[in-house]
């Protein structure tokens, strides 16, 4: 599946315990997309991963491309029980995202690395209270 | 036209010292009560004048916008800036430049003799170009005034958005004026910057001094609490006063889903039941 390309070409995915890390530390382009989609998806199940962590802090330039990208992927670990947690963004990055109307709406996102795994094993453990409304309150 | 503009050139000149006594002897006059220093204002209109006759000499087309006149203009400009910071009314830089016809009139008069055509042109040609520069001093005066309102905007911007941290992990964010989207990005950016900054999960949006929420305010605040949730943090807006609580539903403004209360202190219980704190009375109530 990675027939072809560099080994710089890949997006490692390190494994701890329950869940997958994901750093991301290059530009993304579509064949890297599809490449960690793919990757990621098999290591979800071989692994049988409750939780996936994407940390985009080297990130400076997320645009709609990344965005939909991440909204996907955890759309994919959604199917196959793993709940994913957007890790690290920058506040540039979070400007511009929200300035271009996406709001990654059902990616779930952290402040760090720390949080996201505190915020995954709440989760799993079923006590997150769930997101704030006005009406849960 | 050249010509004339020429023979200008040539009788400044000519008769530099003297354009330039009778010049500094006004100049002398009309700001003794002034605070402007003497020296400084004889160099000033010694180098005016050089620079006056030098452009005149190489750019005879009676504009100043030529690259002949770039140093004039320089100095007009660092002219107009010294004297702006010093106190003076832009009037009095004009003016500055403006009493210069006096002496230079003089001259002419004294050059042309009975000549009253060539007088005549040489006077609107030389009038003209003063009234251009002294005009050119008032420009740079309002420029500089407008750089120094824009500064001043930009402060106003910043002092007026603070962030609080109101507890460990609670981030409050008081709002007060008109929030448009210049100030939107300010907020966001003080926001995200304290929500790194201290690992706040949890940030209250006080709308109190907001005067009204219209269809623009609501998004504005949508967005800032987008962006605060892309970076793990949740949003709640207080301070929502039953007017604004009518214009919105009035207006049909969607605050999706955000949690919303009447006042700070609500939106304070709210955030810490959700960090898991609590309050206790430990003193009967008075």
């Amino acid at each position: 599946m990675l027939d072809g390309k560099p080994p710089t070409e890949r997006i490692p995915i390190l494994k701890m315990g329950e869940f997958l890390l994901v750093t991301i530390q290059v530009e993304m382009h579509d064949r890297l997309v599809m490449t960690l989609q793919d990757e990621l998806t098999q290591q979800i199940v071989r692994h049988r991963a409750r939780g996936v962590l994407i940390d985009i802090s080297a990130l400076e330039i997320v645009d709609s491309f990344i965005g939909r990208a991440l909204g996907n992927i955890a759309n994919m670990a959604r199917v196959l029980d793993a709940e994913t947690v957007v890790v690290g963004m920058r506040p540039a990055v979070a400007i511009t995202l929200v300035e271009l109307g996406l709001n990654l709406e059902g990616v779930r996102t952290a402040l760090n690395a720390e949080k996201g795994m505190a915020l995954i094993r709440r989760r799993l453990a079923g006590t997150e209270p769930g997101r704030l409304d006005a009406r849960g309150s | 036209m050249a010509d004339h503009t020429s023979r200008l050139a040539t009788i400044l000149r000519e008769h530099e010292s003297r354009i330039l006594a009778d010049w500094i002897g006004l100049l002398a006059n009309a700001t003794r009560s002034g605070t402007l220093d003497k020296a400084e204002i004889e160099e000033n209109a010694r180098a005016f004048v050089r620079l006056l006759s030098d452009a005149m000499r190489t750019d005879a087309s009676g504009e100043i916008d030529g690259p002949a006149w770039v140093k004039v203009r320089e100095l007009l400009g660092a002219l107009s800036a010294s004297r702006a910071r010093a106190g003076s009314s832009p009037s009095a830089t004009a003016s500055f430049i403006f009493s210069l016809k006096l002496p230079l009139f003089s001259r002419l008069r004294e050059d042309y003799r009975s000549d009253a055509e060539g007088l005549g042109r040489d006077v609107w040609i030389a009038t003209s170009l003063l009234d251009k520069l002294g005009l050119f001093t008032t420009e740079v005066f309002q420029k500089s005034r407008e750089d120094v309102i824009v500064r001043q905007q930009r402060e106003l911007l910043e002092l007026s958005t603070p962030v609080v941290a109101l507890w460990e992990g609670i981030l409050a964010v008081p709002l007060i004026g008109t929030l448009d989207s210049e100030r939107t990005q300010v907020v966001m950016e003080n926001l995200l910057q304290r929500i790194v900054d201290t690992g706040a999960s949890l940030a209250i949006i006080d709308i109190t001094g907001v005067p009204t929420v219209d269809t623009l305010v609501a998004q504005h605040l949508l967005k800032t609490v987008g962006a605060a949730r892309l970076m793990g943090a949740e949003c709640i807006v207080s301070g929502i006063r039953p007017q604004i609580a009518q214009t919105i539903v009035h207006l049909g403004v969607d605050l999706g889903n955000i949690a919303t209360k009447a006042t700070l202190a609500d939106a304070l219980v709210l955030a810490l039941a959700r960090i898991g704190a609590t309050v206790t009375r430990t003193a009967p109530r008075a």
